[in-house]
């Protein structure tokens, strides 16, 4: 089971509270992941990444543990600790300052 | 029992504010969609139950939400924009080619007789309609394959396309304004178009008089009399008589004819209200005085609306979107401000009182007339 954590604006437009639970096929990636996320909460779509070109929005991040994974390959696999639900898969919103 | 519901987008959420035909007590609902941008929402002339909201930020991106009861619940709709076939190019600020690029939805214009029909006007400027209540959008290319459209050049605030009018004597018959293009209308239901902008005269573009290329900031019609179209452009008020074929100047004795938002009296077409503002440098009322001019005369002839605004230290903008009328047997006049006023007149704009004074920055207002 795949825990991912959506920032406030996300969770609320999903309708969640706390963490999602996932059950991904195949490897887990961000690609896998967020096509699994999306397939059960169709209202992210195009919030998270690109509609067409499947591109990472760019005020949108994606850390593991406690890593910044952002700039990796959406088909990288992710680290064991999330793929095995030790660790969640954590999207947010970038930091806005002034 | 009759009654207005007033729509009113902000920087930070939606909030509905329902009244009965006195219009003296209000029930505020909100924020919906609390912290997200708020550019416009609309009603469906058709069924005011139906309502759409163009909902977005710059994290999160583009999303449509519906409601079928009036505002009470919603839910996101389609939000996929995609420009049909190649998105060619537009100049950028540098003046340089510029491919197409969707931002955001800035309007929604509900059809007049169908309420699962909706246009949306978009940043990079373009028009898309949905004919299914929101769910897919589709691209009306025509307005963007217009060739001068490689020659269009965003304004400050982005090629947008903000606004919309529908014909309600020819529904093949639709008007669209675009800073800083211009005016557009097509007679075939959007397939083609054709600048409307003679008339027009900007000092800030190299050929002041050019046939595209000027700042519209709103455009609106009466549906009695949809040949004669108002305009509050960059600077300057304007008027056609003949659906946009040609413009006049209407700004006669106001203390500025720079503004954004301009409508016109339900019940009596030659009556429009402008906000001046003092300048394209300056985006606030002139003297501090937030003050609406009414023209009776279809312009040149303006009047100061003053009475329950305020007439000093006021340094508010209305933007282009933040104006309606309801339909009521007196009409009612509302605007929203950037300080986050919103005020109602229910007597034609002879005397104002706020509705709420503290919402975040009003980006759009619309009423719907509840009968």
């Amino acid at each position: 089971m795949i825990r991912v954590v959506l920032p406030a604006h996300l969770r609320k437009l999903a309708h969640v509270d706390g963490e999602v639970q996932l059950e991904v096929e195949g490897v887990v990636t961000q690609r896998t992941v967020l096509d699994t996320l999306e397939a059960r909460y169709p209202a992210l779509r195009g919030t998270i990444r690109d509609q067409t070109t499947w591109q990472r929005r760019p005020l949108v991040r994606f850390f593991a543990c406690e890593e910044d994974r952002s700039h990796d390959s959406p088909d990288t696999p992710l680290p064991e600790a999330v793929a095995a639900g030790v660790e969640p898969f954590l999207i947010l919103g970038a930091m806005a300052g002034g | 029992m009759s009654g207005v519901r007033v729509l009113v987008g902000t920087r930070k959420g939606a909030f509905v504010l329902q009244a009965d035909g006195k219009r003296t007590r209000w029930d505020v609902s909100g924020p919906h969609f609390g912290g997200w941008e708020i550019f416009h929402m609309k009603g469906s002339p058709a069924d005011p139950n139906r309502v759409y909201v163009s909902q977005g930020t710059s994290w999160f991106g583009q999303l449509i939400q519906r409601s079928n009861d009036g505002g009470r619940s919603w839910e996101p709709v389609g939000n996929q924009f995609i420009y049909e076939g190649g998105t060619g190019t537009h100049l950028w600020y540098d003046g340089t080619p510029h491919p197409w690029d969707f931002a955001r939805v800035w309007h929604l214009e509900p059809s007049l007789t169908d309420p699962d029909t909706v246009y949306a006007g978009v940043e990079d400027a373009g028009l898309f309609r949905s004919t299914d209540g929101g769910q897919s959008w589709h691209e009306l290319p025509g307005l963007r394959r217009h060739e001068s459209a490689s020659g269009w050049q965003p304004g400050a605030g982005g090629l947008c396309l903000h606004t919309i009018l529908l014909d309600p004597q020819n529904p093949a018959r639709l008007y669209v304004a675009i800073s800083s293009a211009g005016a557009f209308r097509s007679d075939d239901a959007g397939a083609t178009w054709k600048p409307i902008n003679r008339g027009l005269r900007s000092e800030q573009i190299p050929d002041p008089t050019a046939e595209v290329g000027h700042c519209v900031h709103r455009m609106a019609m009466h549906r009695a009399r949809p040949n004669v179209l108002f305009m509050q452009k960059h600077w300057d008020v304007m008027r056609s008589d003949d659906a946009g074929e040609s413009w006049r100047e209407v700004s006669g004795n106001l203390p500025s004819d720079f503004g954004f938002p301009i409508d016109v009296h339900a019940h009596d077409p030659d009556t429009i209200y402008v906000v001046p503002i003092f300048s394209d440098s300056e985006h606030y009322p002139p003297e501090g005085k937030l003050r609406v001019y009414r023209s009776r005369t279809g312009g040149n002839e303006w009047e100061p609306l003053t009475e329950g605004l305020p007439q000093r230290d006021c340094y508010v903008n209305v933007l282009r979107d933040a104006m309606a009328v309801d339909a009521l047997d007196d009409c009612g006049v509302y605007f929203g401000t950037t300080g986050g006023q919103v005020y109602a007149s229910s007597n034609a704009g002879d005397t104002w009182a706020p509705i709420v004074r503290d919402l975040p920055p009003v980006l759009s207002v619309e009423v719907q007339t509840l009968r």
